[in-house]
C-alpha cells in the first residue's frame, strides 16, 4: 500500500514537533499554517520550559513535577498523560539543547534553571525571556531540514476550513482556503493532526496572537468532535493593557524576584520612590507567605482582582497594580529578562529597571480544548490534536512553563500515533467524501460573499469580546453567564446579516475573518455554558456563589458536543483518572 | 477640547497588477495607540477621511509584541514593525507603505518567502542525529551563550533586507539576516559540522561579497542584532574557505 499521508494543521511548537517525529519515522507530511510557521504564536512564550532536571541540588524529581502539575490544576487533569509528560520532560530539554536552543547557562556550562509559579523548585529552563521564540526556531529549523529532504511540504498562508469525513465518520482529509488566491481546495489524508493553538480572540483582547481564534477547533467541534473543559480559561495575572491587545509580562519577572504591590493608602499620590516599604502592601507575600509572588496564576489573578475591586487599592484608582523589579540590579535583569523588559519599554515608554511596571490580569490560555484520548486522538477517527488546542495536560489551571513542554510532548506523541493509525486504515470508498465537503464549504463561501446586511464582522467581534471578558473570565456568576450566552445567540443571529465591505477574491482578510468569527461564536458557547453548569470553584473557574471545590459532583471532565440547536451545545461529564494522586484540598497559603 | 484624531495615509494596491493609490483616514485617537490598532479601527469602520466607503487594509500581523516578525512595513519612510510604532511618537499624517523590495501581494502585504529559502540554502539548522533521548547536549559556557543569543533573536522581519542598497534583483544578494544565521550555526558545537557548506553557499553570486557596507541593516534592525559584525566575521571566514578550496584544487 502507498505510504500514509499525514496532514498537520498548525506550525507552532506542537505542530512542528509532530512533523519532526513523522518525518523522522520516514513518513511525509503536508503542513498547513495561516502564517509562515516561524511566526506562530509559540514565539510569544517568554519565561521558560519545565523539567525536573534537578541541577540545583534541591532533590527535584519528575514525581514532584507531576504532583505540582496535578495539584496546580486542582486535580481535574487525567493523571496518566500528565505523569508521562513530566517523566518525558527532562529528555525533551536535552533534545532542545542539542538542537541549539541558546538556553541560559551556569558558570560550569550547564543549563540554568529558574523558579516559576506553583512550585518550590528551580525547574524552569530558559533562554533569556524569549524561550518560546527560541524553542520554536529550533523546531522550525529541524522542519526546514526535513523540508529540504522532501519529507515535508508546507502550505503557509492556507487556512483550515473543515475535515473531510467519509460515510462512516472517518477523517479522510481536509478542506482549506488559500488566503492569497482565495482558492478553496480539498486535500486527502489518512490522518490529521490539529495543532491550532489557543482561542484568545474569543475574548476580544488577550495575550494571544491574532491567529489564535480557535476557528479550526470549532470547525471540527461542529463536525462532531467533543470539546472538553472549555470553561477553564487562564487569566494571566500580569499583562500590560493595550489598545490592540494585552501584552504578556512573563511570570519569570516574579521568578527572578519581582514583587507585586500597591500603596496601602487608596489613591496615594506620592511619587513611587517616596512610598516607604511599610506603606506598601505586598499582598501576595502577606496572604501567601510560603509561595509569595509565585502562587499559581489563578490565585494571583484573583488576589489582584480583590485588591483592585474589593479593597479599592488600584494605582490611582485604576485597575492596575505594580510589578516591581527595581530592587534587582540591572545586569541581572538584562541577562535574564531583557526580552520582556524591552516589550514594556517599547510599548509603555517607561524603563522597568527604574520604574515599577503597571500591570493587570489578561486572558492568556485555555486549559480546555478538543477532547482527546491518551493517544491524542479526538473522538473523530483519524483526527488527532496536540498543544493548546486540546485539553489534556493542565486540568483546571496551567502552571507557568508547563505549556511549552505540553506542546512538544503532545506533538511528539501525536505524530507517531497518527502514523500508526494511518498505516492500519483501509482505503476510502470513492473520494472519501471530499466532493461533498468541498461543495458544502463552497456554498458557505458563496453565501458569505453575497450576503446583504448591515453588520460589520469586526464590530460583532468586539461585542463578543466584551461579553466573554465581562462574564466568563476571573469571576463568574450564573446570571452573568446566562446573559453572555443570550448575547452570543444574538450575535449569531446578527451574523446572518453580515455584510463584507470587501467582496474581492484576492487576499481578502475580511472574508477570512468572517469565517473565523462564526466559529468563534459557536465555540464561545462551550466556554460560557460549561461555566454556567459547573456550580463549584476549581482552579481558574471561580464562582463566588459556589466558592468551594465540589469533588463529589464536579471532579469530572466537561464534554461539550455541538447540536446546532438554539439551546447550544450538549454538556456531559466524564470521570477523571486520579489513580496516582488522591485529590486533596489545594491551598497555597500553607505547605501542600 | 475637540475629540483628538489621528491622520493616517495608507498606500493601497488591490493586487500586484493594480495601480497604487493613497487613501487618507481620520481616526479617533486613543492612548497607547499603535499603527496596527489604527488598521483594526479601519477594519471596523472602513471609511476614508472624505467619507468614502472602502475596504479593510490587507496586512500581515500576528503577535503584536514585535517577536513574530509579521507586521514589517514602511512607516513615515522607515522600515519597521507596525505593532511597536506608537502613534504618539510619529509625525502626522502617518504615511504607511508596504516594504519596497519584496513582491507585493495586496496593500501592505508582501511576500518575504525568499528569506526562508535562503535559510534553507545555508542549512540554518543543527543536524541532530535524531529526536530520541541521547542525553545532554554539549556544554556551552555563559560567554558563548551570550554571544549567540542575540543572533538567535532574529525575527525574520526582513527590514534589514528592505533597507539594503545591495538587496535587489541585479545582485541577488542574500541579505544580512541570513548571514547572521550562518554565524550563529557555525558557532554552535554541533552546527559547525556544516560550516564549510554554509561558507561556500555564501561565496558565489549573490553571496556575502555583494555587501557594500552601507550599514543600513544594523541601524534598522528592530532587535539590534549585530549584523555588520556578523557580516565582517563571516566575510573573513568565506575568504579563508575560498583560499582553502583553491589550494585543495
Amino acid at each position: 500500500m502507498a505510504a500514509p499521508r499525514i496532514i498537520v494543521v498548525g506550525g507552532g511548537l506542537a505542530g512542528l514537533a509532530a512533523v519532526i517525529k513523522i518525518a523522522e519515522a520516514g513518513g511525509t507530511v503536508d503542513l498547513f499554517s495561516i502564517v509562515p510557521v516561524k511566526r506562530s504564536h509559540s514565539v510569544c512564550a517568554q519565561g521558560g520550559i519545565n523539567a525536573a532536571k534537578n541541577l540545583k541540588g534541591e532533590g527535584d524529581t519528575t514525581a514532584q513535577h507531576f504532583d505540582d502539575t496535578i495539584y496546580g490544576g486542582d486535580f481535574l487533569a487525567n493523571q496518566t498523560p500528565v505523569k508521562a509528560m513530566c517523566e518525558a520532560a527532562p529528555a525533551i530539554i536535552d533534545l532542545l539543547d542539542r538542537m541549539g536552543v541558546p538556553f541560559n547557562r551556569t558558570p560550569e556550562g550547564l543549563l540554568d534553571f529558574r523558579r516559576f509559579g506553583g512550585t518550590l523548585y528551580h525547574r524552569t529552563a530558559f533562554a533569556g525571556a524569549t524561550t518560546g521564540q527560541q524553542l520554536l526556531y529550533a523546531l522550525d529549523e529541524q522542519v526546514r531540514r526535513h523540508e529540504s529532504d522532501g519529507k515535508v511540504k508546507k502550505y503557509e498562508g492556507w487556512e483550515f476550513l473543515s475535515a473531510i469525513l467519509d460515510s462512516k465518520g472517518v477523517a479522510r482529509g481536509i478542506t482549506a482556503l488559500d488566503l492569497r488566491t482565495m482558492e478553496l481546495r480539498s486535500f486527502p489524508a489518512d490522518a490529521i493532526i490539529l495543532a491550532t493553538g489557543g482561542i484568545g480572540a474569543i475574548f476580544g483582547k488577550s495575550t494571544n496572537s491574532v491567529v489564535c481564534t480557535g476557528s479550526a477547533q470549532s470547525a471540527i467541534f461542529q463536525q462532531g468532535a467533543y470539546y472538553a473543559n472549555g470553561e477553564f480559561i487562564q487569566v494571566h495575572p500580569t499583562a500590560i493593557p493595550g489598545e490592540d491587545k494585552l501584552r504578556l509580562m512573563s511570570e519569570s519577572a516574579r521568578g527572578e524576584g519581582g514583587r507585586v504591590w500597591v500603596p496601602r493608602a487608596p489613591g496615594d499620590q506620592r511619587p513611587i520612590k517616596q512610598i516607604p516599604e511599610s506603606e506598601r502592601f505586598y499582598f501576595l507575600e502577606e496572604w501567601f507567605p510560603k509561595y509569595g509572588n509565585l502562587v499559581p496564576r489563578d490565585v494571583a489573578t484573583r488576589a489582584i482582582h480583590r485588591v483592585v475591586y474589593e479593597l479599592g487599592l488600584g494605582i490611582d484608582g485604576q485597575p492596575m497594580v505594580y510589578l516591581d523589579l527595581t530592587h534587582i540590579d540591572r545586569a541581572t535583569l538584562d541577562h535574564k529578562l531583557e526580552g520582556i523588559l524591552e516589550i514594556y519599554e517599547k510599548f509603555v515608554g517607561d524603563d522597568p529597571r527604574d520604574v515599577p511596571m503597571k500591570i493587570f490580569p489578561g486572558m492568556h490560555y485555555t486549559m480546555g480544548g478538543l477532547w482527546v484520548d491518551f493517544n491524542q486522538m479526538t473522538n473523530i477517527p483519524g483526527i488527532f490534536a496536540a498543544g493548546e488546542c486540546e485539553y489534556q495536560y493542565h486540568g483546571a489551571n496551567r502552571l507557568g512553563a508547563n505549556s511549552l513542554v505540553s506542546c512538544i510532548f503532545g506533538g511528539f506523541r501525536s505524530g507517531p500515533n497518527a502514523l500508526q493509525y494511518a498505516k492500519s486504515l483501509s482505503a476510502p470508498e470513492g473520494d472519501g467524501g471530499a466532493a461533498a465537503e468541498l461543495a458544502r464549504q463552497s456554498e458557505i463561501n458563496a453565501k458569505l460573499l453575497k450576503n446583504e446586511g448591515a453588520e460589520n464582522p469586526f464590530k460583532l467581534w468586539r461585542e463578543l469580546g466584551q461579553t466573554t471578558t465581562e462574564h466568563a473570565t476571573v469571576i463568574r456568576y450564573n446570571k452573568g453567564l446566562k446573559q453572555a450566552d443570550e448575547k452570543i445567540v444574538e450575535l449569531l443571529d446578527r451574523y446572518k446579516k453580515i455584510n463584507l465591505s470587501d467582496r474581492s477574491q484576492w487576499a481578502n482578510t475580511s472574508f477570512a475573518f468572517a469565517r473565523q468569527l462564526k466559529n468563534m461564536l459557536e465555540l464561545s458557547r462551550t466556554v460560557v455554558l460549561g461555566a454556567l453548569l459547573r456550580d463549584e470553584s476549581r482552579g481558574a473557574h471561580y464562582k463566588p456563589d459556589f466558592p468551594d471545590r465540589n469533588d463529589e459532583q464536579f471532579l469530572k471532565t466537561t464534554k461539550a458536543s455541538f447540536t446546532g440547536s438554539r439551546e447550544g451545545p450538549r454538556i456531559e461529564y466524564e470521570e477523571v483518572d486520579t489513580q496516582y494522586i488522591k485529590p486533596r484540598p489545594r491551598r497555597y497559603d500553607a505547605t501542600k | 477640547m475637540a475629540n483628538k484624531t489621528v491622520q493616517i495615509e495608507i498606500k493601497r494596491q488591490a493586487s500586484p497588477d493594480a495601480p497604487a493609490v493613497w487613501e487618507s483616514f481620520e481616526l479617533p485617537w486613543r492612548p497607547g495607540m499603535n499603527v496596527v490598532s489604527a488598521m483594526m479601527e479601519i477594519a471596523a469602520n472602513p471609511v476614508t477621511a472624505d467619507g468614502r466607503a472602502t475596504t479593510p487594509i490587507t496586512y500581515d500581523s500576528n503577535c503584536l509584541e514585535e517577536i513574530c516578525g509579521s507586521c514589517a512595513m514602511r512607516i513615515n519612510g522607515k522600515a519597521r514593525m507596525a505593532c511597536s510604532a506608537l502613534v504618539d511618537n510619529l509625525e502626522q499624517p502617518i504615511r504607511v507603505e508596504p516594504l519596497s523590495k519584496f513582491p507585493l501581494v495586496r496593500d501592505l502585504q508582501v511576500d518575504r518567502s525568499v528569506l526562508f529559502e535562503n535559510l534553507m540554502r545555508v542549512k540554518a539548522w543543527v543536524p541532530v542525529d535524531g529526536t530520541y533521548d541521547l542525553g545532554s547536549g554539549p556544554r556551552v559556557f555563559p560567554q558563548q551563550q551570550e554571544a549567540n543569543y542575540p543572533l538567535s533573536n532574529c525575527i525574520s522581519c526582513c527590514c534589514c533586507m528592505d533597507v539594503c542598497p545591495q538587496f535587489n534583483e541585479d545582485t541577488g544578494f542574500v541579505g544580512a539576516a541570513t548571514i547572521a544565521q550562518v554565524k550563529l550555526f557555525n558557532n554552535h558545537p554541533t552546527g559547525k559540522v556544516f560550516k564549510e557548506d554554509r561558507l561556500r553557499a555564501l561565496a558565489g553570486d549573490g553571496g556575502i561579497q555583494e555587501c557594500g557596507f552601507a550599514q543600513n541593516c544594523v541601524d534598522t534592525c528592530p532587535k539590534q542584532i549585530p549584523l555588520t559584525d556578523a557580516i565582517s566575521d563571516v566575510s573573513r571566514e568565506v575568504l579563508i574557505q575560498k583560499a582553502k578550496d583553491w589550494l585543495r584544487g
